[in-house]
This record gives structure tokens, sequence and C-alpha cells, in this order.
């Protein structure tokens, strides 16, 4: 109060001597602005740019910097031992095999980030995929309504498991490991006797990993569209905050950005553009990582889970609806493992009796938590969800071009969650000596 | 100062089981006034606000929030009311940033999309009306102080422009430096014409920014101070129950004793004589 009433008489006397004008408004100004001289004040351009860069990773904030890190080392190790390994075909068919796991890990970081874990998402994944081959071959329903049924029921099944997680008190680990040993034994008892239903290549569900789009122009277009869509709704972002007054980031680091996120798109559309096309799969993935990521950081529903993640209490406080939320946050994981699942089903063009068992269920929670979402909630990004896929689905590519048994690609997977996790906790814990957590 | 309180308590009490936390509780503030609740540890201070708050129903009395008489059952009721809380725990999410905190629950919004920039830029407003400074409005708060982030939590009470605010021991945690902020904030809350309820078991805040003392002890009042007018030891004494404590009832007791004493002596005294004179 008593600065303004200061600087407000600053200013009004400014006007009077003409040659005081300039100086006087500007001290006003830095009295009204007066700020703690601890602050973080971020410097504009580029040069802030890295200042920024330098103290958050100073303070531990690395964000993705160790996966992007951990891709690179994993691909020149890859790529050193075989030649293969960077091909168009086999990055292809990463980025294709990638999306079944990648959907579900979408479903488990909601669920994470409520700082819950859902365990169901493997067994879930099943069930849709033996929905799917049932209804449409087994009981020639149209293979369209039979995809919708399967989604819907995944979407039932989670409101279901966070029903006894959110209203009745039950510890959402006990629920879903309940949902995993029950829901493996419908898929099992769906497919009946004869354990395998093929499912038509060309169909609606086979070709959600068979379709490419074989015109060049389609992974340009997409890759030209995704940079000129990002670069104009950050400037136009910046534009409305400077005309509110309020921080803007400057144009050089929304065109670094973009520029960066150009190189990659660009090399990424060449790359399938020498093997069969811009795969369909990979769209769709991309499609839900924007929707997605869009309603968790954009949308009131979307910070209601961040602020369940960050407190419960508070969020109570505040008139949220915890339970409501809940809920819908195991449907939605429930609805990504019952898409997981249709993918996954597309790429082997069959339900059969190993859908959704063994390690499915750890690559999934593995491929959050890789990507850099936290195990203790509040903290993570859907897109995540593609840099922790891209790492897991890399390993087991690369050790099978090699020939490595699955014993050993067991071993690194673990050996890489583990790794994950120590950092993810050295982190925390600087981030906590920085006062950033 | 109105004539008619903002809110006025007649005769509230409320059971918990079979402890009663509040006999007959009267208790007035009126806008532009900052009233001290104070009292010893289960005095009831926490159950009376909570009941005001709507966090616990009242089981007898009236509530009278501007003359007329009102049921909040509810914390929705007694927000629409327009009374807010600032709890001693603060209840803000170390994940998300100060803007989000101060808008958590009642997100601006257009056509479903958060209006970041809005929240923003109505956040500084707010903020710097109430000279609150923070490092930046995008930081979580994580990264403040505890002095920052007890005036956060009041800061976020004041978005709904409340006609009450209620602020329970938000000077509890704090170093002197921040300790004053609050005070400043609280006073800065009663110049811009709000109803302050202020818990403390600090007397010098106490005696630094209220009005009015309001005492609670064992559940029922024990008197309304002028703040100007009454020492700091009639107030403590008040709360400790200087007339009925371990010292006065001490001092009670060996004055019975005595007289007592002296009773049977006397009787012992007229028995002897009695025995005497029978000899």
């Amino acid at each position: 109060m008593s600065t303004e009433k200061t600087s407000t008489a600053t200013a009004a006397t400014a006007e009077a001597p003409a040659d005081h004008q300039v100086e006087n408004p500007e001290a006003a100004h830095d009295a009204v602005a007066a700020v703690d001289p601890r602050l973080l004040v971020r410097e504009q351009g580029l040069a802030g740019y890295f200042g920024e860069f330098k103290r958050k990773l100073h303070a531990g904030d690395l964000g993705s910097v160790p996966v992007v890190v951990g891709l690179i080392v994993i691909a020149a190790i890859f790529q050193s031992l075989n030649s293969n390994f960077l091909s168009a075909k086999n990055l292809s068919d990463i980025a294709v095999t990638m999306v079944a796991t990648g959907m579900m890990a979408v479903g488990v970081i909601f669920v994470l980030l409520l700082g819950e874990i859902d365990l169901s998402v493997g067994a879930v994944s099943g069930v849709s995929g033996a929905v799917v081959a049932v209804l449409s071959v087994s009981q020639g329903m149209n293979e369209w309504l039979a995809l919708l049924v399967a989604v819907a029921g995944g979407a039932v099944i989670g409101a279901l498991h966070g029903f006894f997680f959110a209203r009745i008190g039950a510890p959402a680990f006990a629920v879903t490991l309940a949902g995993l040993l029950f829901w493996q034994g419908f898929m099992l008892q769906l497919l009946g006797d004869t354990g395998t239903i093929n499912i038509d290549r060309e169909g609606a569900v086979g070709s959600l990993t068979t379709y490419f789009f074989t015109d060049v122009a389609a992974a340009y277009g997409l890759a030209a569209f995704a940079v000129a869509a990002y670069f104009l709704s950050g400037f136009l972002d910046s534009r409305r905050r400077e005309a509110a007054g309020v921080p803007a980031r400057p144009l050089s680091d929304i065109a670094l950005r973009a520029a960066v996120l150009a190189v990659i798109a660009f090399a990424a559309a060449y790359m399938f553009n020498q093997y069969k096309g811009l795969p369909l799969a990979l769209v769709l993935f991309l499609a839900v990582l924007v929707g997605t990521d869009f309603m968790l950081r954009r949308t009131p529903y979307g910070r209601k889970i961040f602020a369940l993640g960050g407190s419960v209490e508070a969020s109570r406080r505040a008139g949220i609806n915890v339970t409501a939320i809940r809920i819908s946050v195991f449907a939605l994981a429930g609805t990504f493992a019952a898409i997981g699942g249709l993918f996954w089903a597309s790429k082997i063009a069959a339900a059969n009796q190993s859908a959704g068992t063994g390690e499915l269920l750890m690559n999934v929670i593995a491929a959050a938590v890789i990507g850099g979402t936290s195990l203790f909630g509040g903290r993570g990004r859907t897109w995540n969800a593609l840099l922790g896929v891209m790492v897991i689905v890399s390993i087991q590519y690369g050790l099978a071009l090699e020939g490595i048994r699955t014993p050993v690609q067991y071993m690194i997977t673990g050996a890489v969650l583990l790794i994950t996790v120590v950092i993810d906790s050295v982190t925390r814990k600087t981030q906590k000596t920085a006062g950033r957590a | 100062m109105s004539a008619t309180p903002v809110l006025a308590l007649r005769g509230v009490s409320k059971r918990f089981g079979a402890v009663q936390a509040l006999t007959d509780v009267e208790l007035e503030i009126h806008a532009g006034e900052v009233v001290a609740l104070v009292g010893d540890n289960g005095a009831g201070k926490s159950t009376l606000v909570k009941t005001i708050a709507g966090v616990h129903p009242i089981d007898e009395g009236v509530i009278e929030w501007e003359g007329r008489p009102v049921t909040i059952s509810r914390p929705h009721d007694a927000q629409d009311l327009g009374i807010a809380t600032v709890y001693q725990d603060l209840a803000l999410c170390d994940n998300i940033d100060v803007v989000g905190n101060l808008y958590l629950g009642r997100e601006l919004h257009k056509r479903g999309v958060l209006d970041e920039i809005e929240m923003e830029r109505r956040a500084r407003e707010l903020l710097s009306t109430l000279s609150i400074r923070i490092p930046s409005v995008r930081i979580p708060i994580a990264s403040l102080s505890g002095g920052q982030r007890q005036t956060v939590a009041i800061a976020r009470s004041m978005l709904g422009e409340p006609k009450l605010v209620i602020l329970d021991e938000p000077t509890a945690a704090l170093g002197v430096e921040q300790t004053a902020q609050v005070l400043d904030l609280v006073e800065r809350l009663r110049e811009r014409g709000h109803a302050v309820i202020l818990i403390s078991h600090n007397m010098a805040d106490v005696k630094a920014v209220a009005d009015r003392v309001a005492v609670l002890r064992l559940g029922c009042n024990n008197g309304v101070f002028d703040v100007k007018s009454t020492s700091q030891e009639e107030i403590i004494s008040a709360i400790t129950g200087a007339t009925d404590n371990a010292v006065t009832r001490r001092a009670a007791r060996s004055a019975e004793a005595k007289n007592g004493e002296s009773a049977t002596n006397d009787k012992s005294a007229e028995n002897a004589e009695k025995a005497e004179a029978n000899k």
C-alpha cells in the first residue's frame, strides 16, 4: 500500500518538471515492482532460456532430459552392434508395436498422477481383445460396433475398480490386483476351449496396425502441420499474454522449440516414407497424446487430477468432488487399457490366451515411470508415455535383432527401470534441497 | 461500525458424544473489525470456527448472518454466505503453482478450457493489492517459504470477496518478519471492510491487530474485551481462568482448611471443657 502511494506521488510530481519526466516514472515503476532480491527472475531472450535450463538442472528438475539421453544411448549401442537397428523398417516396426503398450501407459499415467496404481490394465486389455474377437468373429457382430463395446467395457471395468477404491475406500493396489485375477479369468472364459480367435487383418481392428498412409505427402504434411500448430499456438498465447500484461514466453524461445520439433518431426516423416509410409497406429497414438495432454494441462478436469495428486485434503476443501474424479480416472485407465488391447489384438491378428499377461503390465508401468511420471503422484505428462514406451520397445527390438533371448531382455528392462527409479529418487532429493518438491 | 453484526452467534452449543464442546457461546463480529478468538488448548476455538465454517453443524442456538438467522450445515453453505476460512494446515497443493492454487476448485474457463492468462492477471492484481510479494506466480507452492504460503492461503480466501474471513493461527509457525507481513495483511483486510476472526495464542499479535478479544474457556464465553482498554494480564487471566485455577483453588482450599481446623479445634476445646465439667 505504502509503496503504491509513494509511486503515484512521484509520478504526479514527475509531470511538472520536464527534465525529470523520463527518470521519475522509471523510478516509480521500480518502486512498484520492487521485488525480493532472492527471487528467480528469468531474463528475456535466449540467454534467459539457457540460464533457466541450467538452473533447473542444478535444482534437479531434469524433466525429460534423462530419458532422451537414455534413448540416444540405446540407439547408439544397438546401432553399433547391428546396423539394421536404425533402418527405416526396424524403426517403423518399433513405432507400430509401441502403440499398444503406449496407449495403456497413458491410462496408467492418469492413475499415477493421483498417486495410485492400476495393476489390472494388462488383464483389461486382454478382455478387450477377447470381446472384440468373440463378438465380431464368433457372433458375427459388426466389427465397429464390437470395437465400441470393447472400449466401453473397458471404461465400465475401470469405473468399477474406481468405485471400490474411491467409494468403498479399499486400497487401489488390492482392488486392481483382484481385478487382474478376475479379468484374466474372464478373458479365458470368453475365449473358451479353442483359446485363440483369429482376426481379419483387413478389418476395422486389423487395420489399426496394418494400415499405412503410403502417400509421401501424408507424413510430411502431418509434420508440417504439427510444427505450424505448435508455433502458432505458442505465438498466439504469447501475444495474448503480452496484451494482458502478464509475463510471456519470448519469441526466440518459441521459435527454438518449434525448430527442435521440426527437426524431429521431419526426420521421423522422412524415415517413415523410406518404408511403408506413415503408420495409422502412430497417428492415433499422437492424437491421443495431444488430446490427453490438453485435457490434463488446460482444462479444469485435468487441474483437479493434479490437485488430487498434490493434496487430497486441499482438494476436498476446495470443493472438488474427490470420489467422482477418482472414479473417472480409473474409468479412463480402463478405457485406455481396452484401446491398448485392441492394438495388441490387431498387431498379433488374434485374441489369444496369453494376451494381456506376462510382462505386459510391468512394461506399461515401467513405460510410464521411465518416461518421467512420478510414482508419488502429481507430477507427469501423458507425453511421458511416448518416451517411456520408446525406450522399452527399442530395447526389446534391439535385443531381438541381436538374437538375445527373453530372459536377458527381462533383466535388461529391469535394470533400465531401476536406473529410472534411482534417477527419480535422486532428483527428488535434489529438488527437496533446492526447495522444489 | 455498522449496527447489525455481519455474524452473530446466539447461545450456540455443540456436543460430540459425551463431550460438551461448546456451551451457550455468544459472539458478534462487525464489518471492518478484527475479533481475536483466544483460549487455551481444548477451549473450543477450533470447534467454534468449524461450526461457523460449516464443518460441524451446531446442535443448539442460532447463527445470524447480517441480522437474519441462517443454517450452516455444509462448508458450501458458509462459502455461499461469504465466509472464507484459512485453516492452520493451509491446504495448498505443493505441486501446483501459485495461480493454480489461488483458483483451485473455482478455475476460470472459457468453453471448458482454462483461462490461464486471465487467472494469472487477476492473481497478480490480487497479490499486489494485498502487497503480497512472492517470487513468481508461476512457481509451485513447494518453492515458497512458510510465510509466503500463509499469505497465498489468505489471498486465496479473498478471491470470493468474502464478508468474513476466519484465520486459524495464521502466525503459529512463522518467523518475526513473516509474522509482521501476515499481521499487515490482516490490517489490510480490515481496511477493505472485511470482518476478520483471528485465532491466536500469541498475545502480542492479538494486541497488535485485534479490535476486540473474545475469550473462550472450557467451551463457554469467558468475556469479551476491548483490546485498547484491557491489559494483557487481564486477558491471560480470563484465558487461564485466574479466578479458578490451581493457585486460587489452593488458596481457597488452605483458607477453608484453616477455618475447618479452627472449627474442630473449637469443638474439641468445647468437648474438653464439657469433659472437664463432667469430671
